[in-house]
């Protein structure tokens, strides 16, 4: 078991005709997934990387049956193409594409919470169930087959923390990417209730980041409904007020926000705290106490 | 992107929020000019630089205050003199201060009340929304901590905008005369629309005055924009003031590098921002102060390598430099060949400490080791940040400045 995606996942590429689409098709081939084809508007009949390019999501859906599409639509595009796939009945929606316009993602939050799929990003480096199946830009080698839910605002951060936790011999059962922007279809609550749900998961690992509130009110929920053991890290103690810092979600703003408040309230919901980021796996092993 | 506020209000006026006239002055002159110009009893002169907080910010050295008001065109011309071409310490602006370059001379208005409204994204809402509130002219995260139920919100469809009943709402509840009902719908929808059209992040009105006659009128004005959304507003490109920006930011900008400048010793160079986040932590963690944050992204290369170091170097105080990659699509032998390349190219002044991990990782460090440069390696993020506080507490650089 694992959550949001598995062997049985039929995966499309938005965007596959594009270098950055087509290549990371190519890596998610060579770990196994299940890539079905791939959807680029007026390129509909050609092939990459052995798969049938389509005009739309909707005739790539009824020709391969896929249920999970990867969109490396460019930013200007990739709202839409966020809402075609939703659209076209597509279950998972996973946005890789970074810089987005909010004000875009406003428009499709709404359509998207109406609808039966499930949006992932964008701004993330994918999700990855390994040795089954991964979607996105992620190095699969560094993931192992186990027990550990991770779920991170962050890329890099994240393989630091798989790592980690490989080294450590624990293995993860699904690695999630939120995405650094401001609105992102999914929270830490959102598939903190599917870690908890998953019989596989045993422990969950998550690295947020200053800016927003998405941390405190993941501690809330982790106070009142998680019964695993969860450990945190939370980056951006040292970011000064005001100052963006790479992610556009990553900003403190107002006295909001800010690294401390977020690691009170995790904290006070008896999460285990990672005081480094070199300590991120072994606060994950304190959490469990012990147990695999 | 932030802009000034005589370009927020000629942006404001343009989408048809209600704003005062006013003029820019570059010179003493020229404010005693505008003060004429307008032809009102009282005007206000106000430094303009990309930060608030200026009418409680004092110039370092004398007493004259980012805002104050003008009741003769003498007046207007001694303020802007105590101004221009100095420095305003305000709260945002820390305790180094902005160089006034600019005043805005701007006509005065009968004040009945001072309030407050803000429009912005709500991530937990997920939607756009406007802020009002009846604690106009203050500090509005101070009112946010001690009397929450003094902000008042209304979120909105972006495509849609504010309803009518809304903005009625709001006007209800900041306890606006009903005679002025009308003219507060207005004004927040069409605030609300400008938003949306100019895809901005933040538009704050601070205070937003109801005058004597009734009417509302934004007497401040702040807008930030979106950089993700500034490729479709190529009219927003003629406002941006590099010379208020961190030059060291501009130049990192332009090479699709993210770099802050911060005021440690331990300059960072990392690959994501998550990773270039934590890496400062790490560094604060074991006892150093990070000289800066720096992104240098998913797939750089040997030349965003090199600007990224001549960047960190650009910067006096930094006493020795963390490279911290984690190769996942980044192969870790590329960015060994590119850091030999830099080294080369830009000559170390201060010490480098490496950690490579991911993609590669052997033959990345192979590269570096046959290189012959000077280049400290660390195993592990601890290692790393021990060596790299160790060197940096150890390096004696004639000519810096702790």
């Amino acid at each position: 078991m694992s959550i949001l995606v598995n062997r049985d996942t039929r995966v499309i590429c938005q965007g596959i005709t594009g270098k950055v689409g087509e290549f990371h098709t190519r890596g998610c081939l060579d770990y196994g997934t299940r890539m079905v084809g791939g959807v680029t508007p007026g390129k509909g009949g050609e092939k990459v990387a052995g798969l049938p390019v389509f005009d739309t999501v909707a005739e790539a859906r009824a020709a391969t049956g896929a249920n999970a599409t990867m969109i490396f639509v460019p930013p200007a595009f990739a709202a839409d193409a966020i809402l075609e796939a939703v659209g076209s009945g597509i279950e998972l929606v996973i946005a890789i594409t970074e810089g987005i316009p909010v004000l875009d993602m406003a428009r499709v939050m709404p359509v998207v919470k109406a609808s039966q799929s499930r949006l992932i990003g964008p701004n993330c480096p994918g999700v990855i169930t390994p040795g089954e199946c991964k979607i996105g830009i992620m190095p699969g080698y560094i993931h192992t087959p186990g027990h550990v839910g991770v779920m991170s605002r962050s890329g890099t951060l994240t393989y630091e923390a798989v790592w980690q936790l490989t080294q450590l011999g624990h293995g993860q059962s699904t690695c999630v990417g939120l995405g650094g922007d401001p609105l992102v279809g999914s929270s830490f609550i959102d598939i903190l209730e599917l870690f908890q749900n998953d019989p596989d998961t045993h422990a969950i690992l998550m690295m947020g980041e200053i800016g927003g509130s998405a941390e405190e009110e993941a501690a809330a929920f982790v106070k009142a409904h998680v019964t695993k053991p969860v450990a945190a890290f939370i980056a951006g103690r040292t970011a000064p007020p005001g100052k963006r810092m790479g992610h556009a979600g990553a900003i403190i703003s107002g006295g909001k926000g800010t690294a401390e408040a977020k690691l009170a309230a995790l904290r006070d919901a008896g999460i285990e705290v990672a005081e480094s980021p070199a300590d991120m796996g072994a606060s994950l092993v304190r959490a469990m106490g012990g147990k695999r | 992107m932030k802009i000034h506020e005589f370009q927020a209000k000629e942006l404001l006026r343009a989408a048809g929020v209600p704003v005062l006239a006013g003029r820019v002055a570059t010179t003493a002159s020229e404010a005693a000019a505008a003060f004429t110009a307008l032809g009102t009893p009282v005007c206000a002169v106000k430094a303009q630089i990309h930060a608030g907080g200026r009418g409680k910010g004092k110039v370092k050295g004398s007493e004259q205050r980012g805002v104050e008001l003008a009741k003769s065109a003498a007046d207007a011309e001694r303020i802007a003199a105590g101004l221009l071409g100095q420095t305003l310490v305000t709260i945002q602006t820390g305790p180094e201060g902005q160089v006034v370059r600019r005043v805005f001379v701007e006509s005065g208005c009968g004040i009945d009340r001072e309030l407050y409204c803000a429009v912005l994204v709500d991530r937990r809402v997920g939607s756009p929304v406007l802020i009002a509130s009846t604690a106009g002219g203050m500090d509005i995260e101070e009112v946010a901590a001690k009397t929450p139920e003094l902000i008042l919100s209304e979120p909105f469809d972006p495509d849609r905008g504010l309803a009518g009943y809304q903005a009625r709402l709001l006007a209800s509840k900041l306890k606006l005369p009903t005679p002025s009902w009308r003219h507060a719908e207005t004004f927040f929808r069409t605030l609300c629309r400008a938003f949306v059209d100019l895809d901005a992040s933040l538009v704050e009105i601070n205070p937003l005055v109801l005058t004597k006659e009734g009417t509302l009128v934004a007497l401040d004005a702040k807008m930030t924009f979106d950089d993700n959304a500034l490729f479709r507003h190529k009219e927003l490109a003629a406002l941006r003031d590099e010379a208020e920006e961190e030059p060291a930011e501009t130049r990192a900008a332009a090479a699709g590098l993210s770099y802050v400048k911060l005021n440690g010793t331990i300059g960072c160079l990392v690959n994501g921002a998550g990773l270039a986040m934590s890496t400062m932590d790490l560094v604060k963690y074991h006892g150093g102060e990070p000289a800066n944050f720096l992104d240098v992204g998913g797939g750089a290369d040997v030349k965003q390598v090199t600007e990224a170091f001549r960047i960190i170097l650009s910067d006096k105080h930094v006493k020795a430099i963390l490279v911290n990659i984690f190769g996942g699509i980044m192969r870790c032998t590329t960015i060994a060949t590119a850091l030999v390349e830099a080294s080369k190219t830009v000559g170390f002044t201060v010490p480098l400490v490496v950690r490579l991990e991911g993609t590669e990782v052997e033959e990345g460090k192979k590269i570096l080791a046959a290189s012959g440069a000077a280049i400290i390696t660390a195993d592990g993020l601890t290692d790393a940040a021990q060596k790299v506080v160790a060197a940096a507490k150890a390096c004696h650089t004639p000519g810096t400045s702790p």
